[in-house]
């Protein structure tokens, strides 16, 4: 391949000696301009070496780095930013802290920042069991629609979050406890089918029969005093509407079955405890405007 | 430098080069015209790969089209420089200037036009119609509009009329540059200097007023007050104005431009570009007075095509990649012959079917709807009917429905199916407008907006030259449910300004269980 040196008949220019299939490479200089950008790169870097931090070093048996001649430091840059929107973020964060959920709801710019917030502090603490989008499932309510247990204003939102439900540990937790009526053998296995088979009808989504009959009147006699007359539930006890489309723990009459003789008690925690009292508005005024609010 | 002394002649590159100049010197003159020496710099005999740029001192010529691009410089400066000043009252909530690139408030103003975000595809198809408008020209005539409108044409042009007039013509414009240093010489280098850059700063000065509100932004840069990008971008604009047309001049359009290697798809045998008629030219040589000029051909070699040339080439090497149709040698040319008393007209704008059709002793024609053409031209009207049709029918509305799809849809405790949507309305009018917002397509469903008691009917103010996005609900009742396909149907939102009439629509759909 390679082959003595030569001087090219057209242009007078050098060949490399390189030749390959009788071509051959000419031996022209790089290109000035390009060739003075370089030299100028490797100043620059020397320069940059020396100004900003670059070496990994070892001192007094640890390693460190060059600290640079200017005290460069992207993780204090990165610290001012943050501090500094933070510090921007406060301004309306006071505000949302002094003031009341409906004066906040009334306030646009508020509100967008109070959504923003409530929307991520949402994703990352009340997602796991209520869903991305807050849809629920099976013992975890959905936050859309318009069945409240506890209440679905404003302020019995705010309540719940802060308190949460049967969390004992929270003195002003919503607390509330259904009998296991065939557990602890208070309604027979047969009453419990009557009265299941007529909380159904409640709904509309059982038939009138013989045993519906029988157990409404056991319902009237068990069950009323929480769920009141025609099933239609009681927010001051926490007692579900039973007489609505909408079952928390499935509406089949398996489900229902199970809920009578078992009874359920899901759990919230008292978000109070956990979150700054900010975020908590925030997320109380999110799920408000999930479309269910009242 | 080396070479191969049997075939390497005064021809080879390297002898050429360093002789170049020192050649051109020797040659007498020897026509009685201001006979210039000038050698084209792309002329075979000196080429070579990696040569250094051998300067070029155009010469002034005088003729229609030197007028016509005279004419051209002032309007298209004129139209650069003056565009950002004039005035368009768009009322109190828009910038009251005719031409205008907004980005901080992302709109753009060009007169009667505005262009929102969403709207940047009429750029698009203004770039569409700019390339097409270019390709028809360019096979019609070749590059005329880099001969004649192209900014790097334009500058360098305003660039070597500076130079002219401080350093003299090309004659004095050589002697001077291989003169010894004097004072007089440093004096016209420095003034030619701050002449362009003063220019190059007006003109990266004129760029900034594009974006801004123009009186108040030229205020600011004179007291020092505007914002430092506004002189940052002035200095970058300066500094390339500077480079490209005072140093780099004709650089640019050869190795910089991609059109050059473009152009040659774009023209043809019938497409008018500047030719050397060398079926009348030649054979050329040195006319002396009272000589016959039977047998010869009209050109007498006086180089002055080349001088001329901003370019530097010798258009008489027929059509070249470097040549940029600006017709200064057809100027030169003329000149000449009305001197040599020789009809004008020996390097024209002709087609290369008509130099084939003269020599095969046919008549001379001019055929311009060809097939090629006629596309462009088509094209053209096409995209500009579209353009044309599409602003003149665009309405004031903006209007975008965007379905919650998290969660599809909700039931509620009546049993009856709900489903989330942002509406998004832009009212692009300069006054608050009331919308009314209803929805079609399901005629049992419900409309409500978010935070709003139901049964109200949803209307909504929008403030002027605004976007405002509103919550709503669809609700459907439960024995509606049967009107749902599959558990989905389709819904369509219609958005009413209510001073106006105007109407828009945006279909989407319904979802609930299946």
């Amino acid at each position: 391949m390679t082959d003595t040196k030569h001087t090219d008949d057209v242009t007078g220019v050098d060949t490399t000696g390189h030749q390959w299939d009788d071509i051959r490479e000419l031996n022209n200089p790089l290109p000035k301009w390009w060739v003075y950008s370089f030299y100028a790169c490797i100043v620059w870097s020397v320069v940059y070496w020396i100004v900003m931090p670059a070496w990994p070093i070892f001192m007094n048996g640890a390693w460190t780095y060059t600290g640079g001649v200017i005290g460069y430091d992207q993780r204090v840059v990165v610290e001012n930013d943050i501090a500094e929107v933070t510090a921007g973020r406060q301004v309306f964060l006071d505000q949302i802290s002094a003031q009341d959920l409906p004066t906040i709801q009334q306030n646009a710019e508020l509100m967008e920042v109070a959504l923003a917030g409530g929307r991520a502090a949402f994703g990352d603490n009340c997602a796991p069991c209520h869903g991305s989008g807050a849809q629920g499932s099976t013992g975890f309510p959905n936050l859309n629609d318009d069945d409240w247990i506890w209440g679905g204003s404003l302020e019995d939102i705010h309540v719940t979050l802060k308190h949460g439900i049967r969390w004992e540990a929270d003195d002003d937790t919503r607390f509330n406890e259904m009998p296991r009526y065939l557990t602890d053998e208070i309604l027979t296995s047969d009453q419990v089918n009557d009265v299941t088979d007529y909380v159904l009808t409640l709904s509309g989504t059982g038939e009138v029969t013989e045993a519906s009959t029988r157990g409404s009147e056991v319902f009237a006699r068990e069950c009323t005093a929480c769920h009141m007359d025609g099933g239609i539930g009681n927010r001051e006890l926490g007692a579900p509407n039973l007489a609505d489309a909408i079952w928390l723990y499935g509406g089949d009459r398996a489900s229902v079955y199970e809920s009578v003789a078992n009874a359920r008690s899901g759990q919230m925690p008292a978000w109070g405890d956990r979150l700054d009292p900010v975020t908590v508005k925030q997320l109380a005024l999110y799920v408000h405007a999930l479309g269910g609010g009242e | 430098m080396t070479s191969d002394a049997s075939t390497a002649g005064p021809e080879t590159a390297g002898a050429g080069l360093t002789s170049l100049i020192g050649e051109a010197e020797k040659l007498a003159n020897p026509h009685g015209h201001e006979g210039e020496t000038a050698t084209a710099v792309n002329s075979e005999k000196n080429r070579s790969l990696y040569a250094s740029r051998i300067k070029i001192y155009p010469k002034l010529v005088h003729g229609r089209y030197r007028l016509v691009k005279w004419i051209v410089m002032a309007i298209t400066l004129g139209v650069y420089y003056l565009t950002p000043w004039i005035r368009w009252d768009r009322g109190p909530f828009a910038p009251d200037q005719a031409v205008l690139l907004d980005f901080p408030h992302r709109r753009f103003y060009f007169f009667w036009i505005e262009i929102w975000p969403q709207e940047v595809y009429y750029l698009t198809g203004l770039l569409i119609l700019a390339s097409v408008l270019l390709f028809l020209v360019t096979s019609l005539a070749g590059r005329v509009w880099c001969g004649y409108t192209c900014p790097q044409t334009v500058w360098t042009d305003l660039f070597i009329y500076i130079e002219r007039l401080i350093e003299g013509d090309r004659s004095a414009r050589i002697r001077l540059d291989k003169s010894s240093f004097s004072l007089s010489k440093l004096f016209r280098k420095v003034s030619k200097h701050t002449v362009w850059l003063i220019v190059a700063i007006a003109t990266g000065g004129a760029w900034v007023f594009y974006f801004d509100d123009a009186p108040t932004l030229a205020t600011n840069l004179l007291t020092f007050s505007a914002d430092p990008v506004a002189y940052l971008f002035i200095a970058i604009f300066a500094a390339f104005t500077y480079v490209f047309g005072g140093l780099a001049r004709e650089q640019v359009c050869t190795y910089m431009c991609p059109w050059p290697r473009i152009q040659g798809a774009m023209f043809d045998d019938e497409s008018f570009l500047v030719t050397y008629k060398y079926d009348r030219g030649d054979p050329r040589g040195p006319h002396k007075k009272n000589t016959s000029w039977d047998g010869r051909g009209d050109c007498i070699d006086c180089g002055q095509c080349v001088a001329a040339c901003p370019m530097g080439i010798d258009i008489r090497d027929g059509m070249q990649l470097e040549c940029i149709q600006c017709a200064l040698c057809i100027d030169a040319c003329d000149e000449i012959m009305a001197k040599v008393d020789r009809p004008r007209g020996l390097i024209e704008y002709d087609t290369p079917a008509n130099m084939d059709r003269r020599l095969a002793g046919e008549k001379e024609r001019i055929h311009i709807f060809r097939p090629r053409t006629v596309i462009y031209m088509g094209v053209l009207v096409l995209v500009s009917a579209i353009m044309f049709f599409s602003l003149a029918t665009r309405g004031a509305i903006d209007l975008n429905v965007l379905r919650d799809r998290n969660p599809l849809f909700v039931q509620l405790s009546d049993g009856s199916i709900r489903n989330g949507y942002t509406v998004k309305i832009i009212n692009k009018v300069h006054q608050e407008q009331a919308f009314s917002i209803r929805i079609d397509g399901l005629p049992s469903a419900q409309l409500i907006q978010q935070g709003v008691s139901a049964g109200d009917s949803v209307k909504t103010a929008i403030a002027p030259d605004s976007l405002k996005d509103i919550k709503t609900f669809v609700i459907l009742p439960r024995d509606a449910l049967g009107s749902l396909d599959e558990g989905e149907a389709s819904l369509r939102f219609i958005v009413e300004n209510m001073s106006t009439g105007e109407t828009v629509s945006n279909e989407t759909s319904f979802r609930g269980p299946r």
